[in-house]
């Protein structure tokens, strides 16, 4: 993991959720501003996976649980296609709560993500 | 919440509902992933709490398919599962507090879900009184 990746990621996660909240409070439905958040957080995650499997043999191993960090990033990356799916089905101001929830959930798991990956000694 | 009076009320609770679908789905990913880590790794370290977290996972499963579910028969088992994980965080959180001894490996309802910023406690308590909601709403209709 690099740090200041994972930082870019904790902090474009919770732009987008405020986008989405936004949107939410000014009632309207998710439109491309909302999915399109949640698509850049996507593929952010899909660039951490390539770091954490390249990182270790580029002298930058976890020195936390690597187990506990593939599963987090497993479970993170479902989450926004999740909630994207359901926006797609849902066109009402909900789903941008629900996207909203999905972000801000995603930029607790990368901080998690962090903590595990950096952590001396788990 | 003046905002919302141009929806009905059925709109609302539906919209509230499947928000509330969403965070029961990431709870029981994170109960369920974490609890099999832990089952897969450390399991000779505490099995009771282990299988508790995995236990706690699954129900949060079937709250959460429950909960989307139409039908009397979905809305008791939703009943059924929410009033449990109530318990669960109760019970296990005062014990994990009161007999440390007991649980000196964190379960996702340790310390009243303290782990988890207190979800799993407000959880149950908005599942609750979403069902009752949905229940006065349908009956209205």
């Amino acid at each position: 993991m690099i740090e200041w990746f994972a930082w870019v990621q904790i902090g474009i996660a919770s732009l987008a959720a405020l986008v989405c909240l936004t949107f939410f409070f000014v009632k309207r439905g998710p439109n491309d501003y909302t999915l399109g958040s949640l698509l850049l957080v996507e593929v952010l995650l899909v660039v951490q996976v390539v770091i954490a499997i390249v990182a270790p043999f580029t002298g930058n191993p976890p020195s936390g649980d690597g187990l506990e960090f593939a599963l987090y990033l497993i479970s993170a990356l479902a989450i926004p296609v999740v909630a994207g799916l359901w926006a797609l089905s849902d066109r009402t101001k909900w789903s941008n709560l629900i996207l909203t929830v999905a972000a801000f959930s995603i930029a607790v798991m990368i901080f998690r993500m962090l903590q595990i990956w950096t952590v001396q000694g788990a | 919440m003046s905002e919302v009076r141009s929806e009905s009320k059925q709109e609302k609770s539906v919209g509230l509902g499947r928000v509330l679908v969403l965070v029961y789905g990431i709870l029981a990913l994170a109960a369920v992933a974490r609890s099999l880590y832990q089952i897969v790794t450390k399991f000779d370290d505490a099995p009771v709490a282990y299988l508790l977290s995995a236990l706690a996972g699954l129900v949060y499963c079937v709250a959460a398919v429950a909960l989307v579910r139409p039908g009397p028969r979905w809305r008791r088992v939703a009943w059924a599962a929410i009033l449990f994980e109530m318990a669960g965080v109760l019970v296990v959180g005062t014990l994990s507090l009161v007999l440390g001894d007991l649980f000196p490996h964190d379960t996702v309802w340790s310390a009243f879900g303290r782990g988890y910023a207190f979800i799993p406690l407000i959880l149950p308590v908005l599942g609750l009184l979403w069902l009752r909601r949905r229940d006065s709403i349908g009956a209205a209709n």
